[in-house]
């Protein structure tokens, strides 16, 4: 036993030696697919980019496993959407990566909600009763392009903070994505141009954004309160009051049981929608563009076959 | 010589943690502020001013750490003639204070509240910056032994502990003493492998004593993961302790755990369906002291080996609903042919995030001959900060 403890406690230090690989390129970590797709677009191939959580995978209940903590031990940067989404899983990954470079507070970290535009800020006094309310705000805030536009910028700072060597391409990368962007935005405009106003219904407050900057009015939620199920009664105030206000359409995430929101449509006359709230959460969102793309053209159709126009 | 190793262990540590720290303090190497793009670019319409950070009174609350209570109210009802619950219980509260240190640790803090008593139930800093890939903890930690040891009992898939860890582990409090804890992860490509050793001061219970200064409790950890697609994983793990026995200066118990869980959880949908399986089987070995014992006379010294085990399994059915059972035999520590045996069904519903109660039906089958139905409930709840989820 004695010399088991003895070789356990000398392999332990024997390994401490052990040298860490020469950095390469630097290897960012983001929480979301959204986060990974927007850096691409700044660093092109001059780092590698890999997320935790999937696009079709709901950003509050990731699980802590063990294979993420490999993946931040090794990262040089750890980008994350912030505003407590990743509460739940992301502390005690960060903790146990054993790598001071991405420590909260640290030089690799970014938490890219800092210069984002944030909605529902709570005010006044903020208890659970409200359900799993965000106390900093909205953390679906990447569904508005501007944020987009912000995000790219905060992650093509810090790149060029922590790579300075490649600070021109950034630049010139985000320049191109800042373009493009705006192109798109045209596009996205023109499309869902006609609808401004349109009232609508989603199941969790993950829309707010996306709404805010194409005009939509959220008149209600399929949750009673954030993160809570759909109750009966909930359910049955909703129907009537979507009957009242004429509302025919409800956005729900992938991630969510269609089984509520299918019947609310049944008894309203209304269509359930199926969007895509992150990058991967379909086949066909394979970037930032490519996910507001599909979005927006689901969207379209759908609104131009409950509103008649 | 073991005792050697330790302190030039220990030692070693502590310079190269002073080292690194030294390093980040010199001034760093100048960075050079991230320089405004020389490309015209269409400037973003202006951000809506973030909402203003608090100042003034509620500025020297900033640093305040996390704070959370959990309540654990729990009954039981049927008759139990070798091991009584009581029939309403606040078993415990636990309040938990955590928060950053410093630009190198994190403290974490969980003191709770029984019908009698006070006490820390962990208590510790742990150093998120060592060289090498070190992650060390001090403080009074629960020991990295198995599972079911490292676990609080807001997190525990029972309303009860196993029999095994009431048998071979020391109680319900199971082993968590002051302690030094390291671990290390050995990166390779195949699977996350952990390797975590620690030294305890030695008095947990009627497992480990110290009376000597040198009669420390050693604990050590390998850990294995891998993930089989994006939905399963397994994970196994084998644990050893050997400290001090009451048996006498320089005689040792010792314990051997084997570990073995798989989880399921489909991504999309995560908060409807998950699976847990997992079993622990944990050997005893203690040494009992010569005694005199009335009408039989001397009794000579001798070493009592002991098994036992559990194996569990947690479905969740829906978003709020969770169905599990367990298996338990095992041997008692001190009289290794007196063997308890049960099992269990849950039922598990939660109405939130925040709390959850449970129903669970025992049977259990003590080594006395007598057999105990009974059903107990619990009921938890949490209040404060966001608390990560277990793993």
């Amino acid at each position: 036993m004695k010399t088991s403890t003895l070789a356990l406690a000398a392999g332990l230090f024997a390994l401490s030696g052990a040298v860490t690989p020469a950095a390469a390129a630097l290897k960012v970590i983001t929480t979301t697919e959204d986060l990974a797709a927007l850096t691409r677009e700044v660093a092109g191939d001059r780092v590698s980019v890999e997320s935790l959580a999937r696009g079709y995978q709901d950003p509050h209940f990731v699980e802590a496993k063990p294979s993420f903590i490999i993946k931040l031990n090794s990262a040089s940067l750890l980008i994350a959407v912030g505003k407590e989404l990743e509460i739940g899983w992301l502390p005690p990954l960060v903790t146990q990566s054993r790598n001071s470079k991405i420590q909260v507070g640290a030089e690799g970290y970014l938490d890219a909600s800092l210069t984002a535009r944030i909605l529902e800020i709570p005010t006044g006094q903020i208890t659970r009763a409200m359900g799993d309310v965000h106390p900093l705000g909205n953390p679906h805030y990447w569904l508005d392009p501007r944020n987009g536009r912000l995000i790219a910028k905060a992650i093509q700072n810090k790149l060029s903070a922590l790579q300075p060597a490649d600070a021109p391409t950034f630049a010139a990368n985000y320049a191109a994505f800042d373009q493009k962007l705006a192109a798109a935005e045209k596009r996205w405009d023109a499309t869902l141009g006609p609808y401004k106003g349109t009232k609508i219904v989603t199941y969790h407050r993950s829309w707010p954004n996306f709404c805010d900057r194409f005009g939509l009015d959220v008149m209600g939620y399929v949750e009673p309160r954030p993160g809570i199920p759909p109750s009966p009664s909930h359910t049955l105030d909703l129907i009537r009051d979507m009957k009242a206000q004429g509302v025919k359409l409800i956005l729900i995430e992938p991630y969510f049981d269609a089984k509520t929101p299918n019947s609310i449509a049944r008894e309203t006359g209304g269509q359930v929608l199926v969007m895509t709230p992150s990058v991967g959460g379909v086949k066909e969102a394979t970037d930032y563009i490519a996910l507001f793309d599909y979005d927006v053209k689901l969207l379209a159709d759908a609104l131009k076959q409950v509103t008649g126009h | 010589m073991r005792r050697v190793v330790l302190i030039v262990s220990c030692a070693v540590l502590l310079v190269s943690a002073a080292r690194a720290q030294a390093q980040e303090a010199s001034p760093p190497p100048p960075v050079a502020p991230a320089a405004p793009s020389p490309s015209p670019e269409p400037t973003p319409p202006p951000p809506e001013p973030a909402a203003p950070a608090q100042a003034g009174p509620a500025a020297s609350k900033v640093f305040n750490p996390d704070m959370a209570v959990i309540g654990n109210f729990t009954g039981a009802a049927g008759k139990n003639e070798v091991n009584p619950r009581p029939s309403l219980n606040l078993e415990e509260a636990e309040a938990s204070f955590q928060a950053i240190v410093d630009p190198y640790a994190r403290a974490d803090f969980f003191l709770t509240f029984s019908n009698e008593e006070v006490g820390v139930e962990e208590g510790f800093i742990t150093f998120t910056s060592l060289p090498s890939g070190f992650l060390l903890k001090a403080g009074k930690l629960k020991a990295d032994f198995g599972k079911v040891n490292t676990l609080h009992s807001h997190i525990l898939p029972w309303v009860d502990r196993p029999l095994v860890m009431t048998n071979l582990l020391g109680g319900d409090e199971g082993i968590a003493d002051a302690g030094l804890s390291l671990s290390r992860l050995f990166p390779n490509p195949v699977l996350f492998l952990e390797a975590t050793g620690e030294v305890y001061r030695g008095e947990v219970g009627d497992v480990f004593t110290a009376p000597r200064r040198q009669d420390v409790l050693l604990v050590g950890h390998l850990r294995a993961y891998r993930d089989l697609g994006e939905s399963t994983n397994v994970e196994v793990g084998g644990s050893v302790a050997r400290g001090g026995s009451a048996a006498g200066p320089g005689a040792h118990n010792l314990l051997y755990g084997a570990d073995a869980t798989l989880r399921w959880r489909p991504l999309r949908r995560a908060i409807y369906h998950r699976l847990l399986l997992r079993s622990e089987l944990m050997w005893s070995r203690r040494e009992s002291g010569a005694a005199e014992v009335a009408g039989t006379g001397f009794v000579p010294g001798q070493t009592l080996r002991a098994f036992g085990l559990y194996a569990s399994g947690e479905y969740q059915f829906a978003r709020r609903w969770f169905a599990g059972a367990r298996y338990d035999t095992s041997e008692r520590a001190n009289e290794p042919d007196q063997r308890d045996r049960g099992g269990s069904f849950l039922l598990t519903y939660w109405p939130s995030e925040f709390s959850q109660i449970r129903a669970q039906a025992r049977r259990t089958t003590y080594a006395e001959g007598s057999t105990a139905n009974e059903l107990l409930f619990q009921f938890l709840f949490s209040i404060g900060a966001h608390g990560a989820h277990p793993f």
